[in-house]
């Protein structure tokens, strides 16, 4: 009786401490609140958005951003090497960052979940067969393994996402694994087993609750990761076709006039360093606040 | 100790195994490798006439114990693209991108382990602060941006340094820094973190109350211990080193490893790309295997039993 009291009290003030853990940590409330924004901005880029990020306009390529002296408020960041207004492309290009970083993670996640599950919770040849492969992937250098796969699977949004959805799958296998082994030699499930506990309600009432804070967690950094590899592989020339405005494909062609127009390079580059600060930042205090055992030292 | 040594180069042996196989499988994805090989305008002919020369025509098997009885000899074929054997002009080109790799790793190491020092004996100071915001810069900011605002900056502005190339010592400082900014960041973070976890430590507690100076507290029993971590990841740094190197090597026209599998992969030279993806991974696995041995010399504290 007097347990159930306090429990169902802590549960009444769950809300007011789960408010002051996000306002104690005021770096992953500005992660927060940038991702929010960047969000929206990916839903609003095509109101937002002052001109067609597609149309062309060879008499004005290569405008400098407005507070160059050469510049205009026509164009606020400026033009490409083909006259397409910078700023609106690159509201547009959140949109294929953020899809791939998503879905990508999607997959990986529910790829991970299954074959780390079972493996964990089988044990034995199941998972020593899960786990060789798993290590085998992960010793290949990363970025080699993609690269080699979106030259052989051809350029396309879906191919992309395909791609990062599989190769960072074992990723999310091998962190859920170690969870699940953790979990499973926990005293609470020790003594759900103790009193005859179905299987079933074990995996849905003890292991996937405490799986979800660590998910999370990796699926944060790793979706920061994606975005980050596929603004590699567009500037490589293997991402999404060159006619999608994405980050990367902007950063390809900023490099060709890095001499003369840097500045085609540098804003694509900004928004990837601002969406990155924004997940990190976010994953970071999401680590504080669902996994206390990984609680940063200060 | 030596049964650990031997089951860690097994298990090494049968995961370079397994890259052959992933090597072999990744180009036959689409189920028609000749067609990836070729360019995308060539006659159905020329296809034809390249599927047979390249023996694709066999059933899959066959192709399998022809191309893993090459491997193992150390032949991946002739490269499309350079009309040579795919490995030997891949070792020529590894040198390169040792050195660009050794140089980033050692300006890493080198900010890295005063700062994280710094920061993780005076936590909540600035320093400690200086500290945390370049173990973030590291992780948020792309190394292939970063090259090309330093080209922009110290090369075209500034003239500082050649914005291609390698020669001199002037060549190399843009690439190793831009490849070593990632790795900056994780040292800096590791080395921060485990300096403020051994501070707390009950022998450095110790050797301060037998009233040591505190410089030789750090250098003989914090550091020391610091740098057993850093063993450890350093060898795995060079995973990523590697991949890194492609977007880095490409803009500098370094002529290494990295330059070259995005050329293959550009000019669909997948012998060339097949031998690359080995030779990169045997080098990761050998430098693994590594790892773990020096770890077991540097602590004494590890010993592997049976």
């Amino acid at each position: 009786m007097r347990i159930d009291a306090l429990d169902r009290q802590d549960l009444r003030r769950a809300p007011q401490r789960l408010a002051r853990i996000v306002l104690r940590d005021k770096a992953g409330l500005f992660g927060l609140i940038l991702f929010v924004l960047i969000v929206f901005l990916a839903l609003a880029a095509p109101a937002l958005s002052p001109h067609d990020p597609l149309q062309q306009n060879l008499r004005s390529s290569r405008q400098p951003p407005a507070w160059h002296e050469a510049g205009s408020m026509e164009h606020p960041l400026g033009t490409d090497n083909l006259g397409r207004d910078m700023l609106s492309r690159i509201l547009v290009g959140t949109r294929v960052s953020l899809t791939v970083g998503f879905f990508g993670v999607l997959i990986a996640s529910s790829i991970g979940l299954v074959f780390g599950m079972t493996a964990g919770y089988m044990g034995g040849r199941t998972d020593s067969a899960i786990m060789a492969v798993t290590n085998l992937v992960l010793s290949v250098p990363y970025l080699l393994l993609v690269v080699v796969v979106a030259s052989v699977l051809g350029r396309s949004l879906l191919n992309v996402i395909l791609i990062f959805g599989f190769t960072n799958a074992p990723l999310f296998v091998r962190v859920t694994r170690g969870e699940v082994l953790r979990i499973r030699t926990s005293g609470y499930v020790e003594s759900a087993i103790s009193i005859g506990a179905s299987r079933h309600h074990i995996i849905t009432r003890h292991i996937l609750p405490n799986l979800i804070g660590p998910i999370l967690t990796v699926a944060t950094f790793e979706m920061s990761g994606m975005i980050f590899y596929e603004a590699g592989l567009g500037f490589l020339g293997l991402s999404v076709p060159p006619s999608i405005p994405s980050w990367g494909n902007m950063l390809a062609a900023g490099r060709q006039y890095i001499q003369f127009s840097p500045w085609i390079a540098t804003f694509p580059g900004l928004a990837i360093v601002v969406t990155s600060l924004s997940m990190n930042l976010l994953g970071d205090w999401l680590r504080d606040v669902l996994d206390p055992r990984q609680r940063r030292s200060s | 100790m030596q049964r650990y040594l031997l089951s860690r180069v097994i298990q090494s042996i049968m995961l370079m195994f397994g890259v052959l196989i992933l090597v072999f499988f990744l180009v036959r994805l689409t189920g028609d490798p000749a067609r990836i090989m070729m360019p995308r305008d060539a006659s159905p002919a020329d296809i034809e006439a390249f599927r047979d020369a390249m023996g694709f025509n066999e059933p899959l098997p066959a192709q399998f114990f022809h191309f893993m009885t090459g491997a193992l000899q150390g032949d991946f074929g002739r490269s499309l693209h350079y009309r040579a054997p795919a490995m030997r002009i891949v070792l020529e080109r590894m040198p390169a991108t040792i050195e660009l790799s050794l140089a980033a790793l050692v300006f890493a190491l080198i900010v890295a382990i005063p700062l994280g020092v710094i920061g993780g004996s005076r936590p909540g100071t600035t320093w400690d602060t200086v500290c945390r915001a370049v173990g973030l810069v590291g992780q948020t900011v792309p190394n292939f941006w970063l090259a090309l605002m330093m080209i922009s900056l110290f090369s075209v502005t500034l003239g500082w340094f050649p914005t291609f190339g390698r020669g001199g010592f002037g060549s190399i400082v843009l690439p190793a820094v831009a490849l070593g900014l990632f790795p900056l960041g994780k040292f800096t973070r590791l080395v921060r973190s485990a300096v403020l976890e051994v501070r707390n430590e009950d022998y450095v507690r110790t050797a301060y109350s037998k009233g040591l100076l505190d410089h030789r507290v750090y250098t003989h029993h914090i550091f020391l211990n610091v740098s057993v971590t850093l063993v450890s990841i350093v060898g795995v740094q060079f995973g990523y080193l590697l991949g890194g190197s492609i977007y880095i090597e490409t803009i500098f026209a370094w002529p290494g490893v990295g330059r070259m599998i995005n050329e293959a992969v550009q000019a669909r030279d997948f012998p060339l790309v097949q031998a690359l993806a080995f030779v990169s991974a045997a080098f990761i696995v050998l430098l693994n295997l590594l790892t773990d041995l020096a770890y077991v010399l540097i602590d004494p504290r590890i010993r592997y039993e049976d």
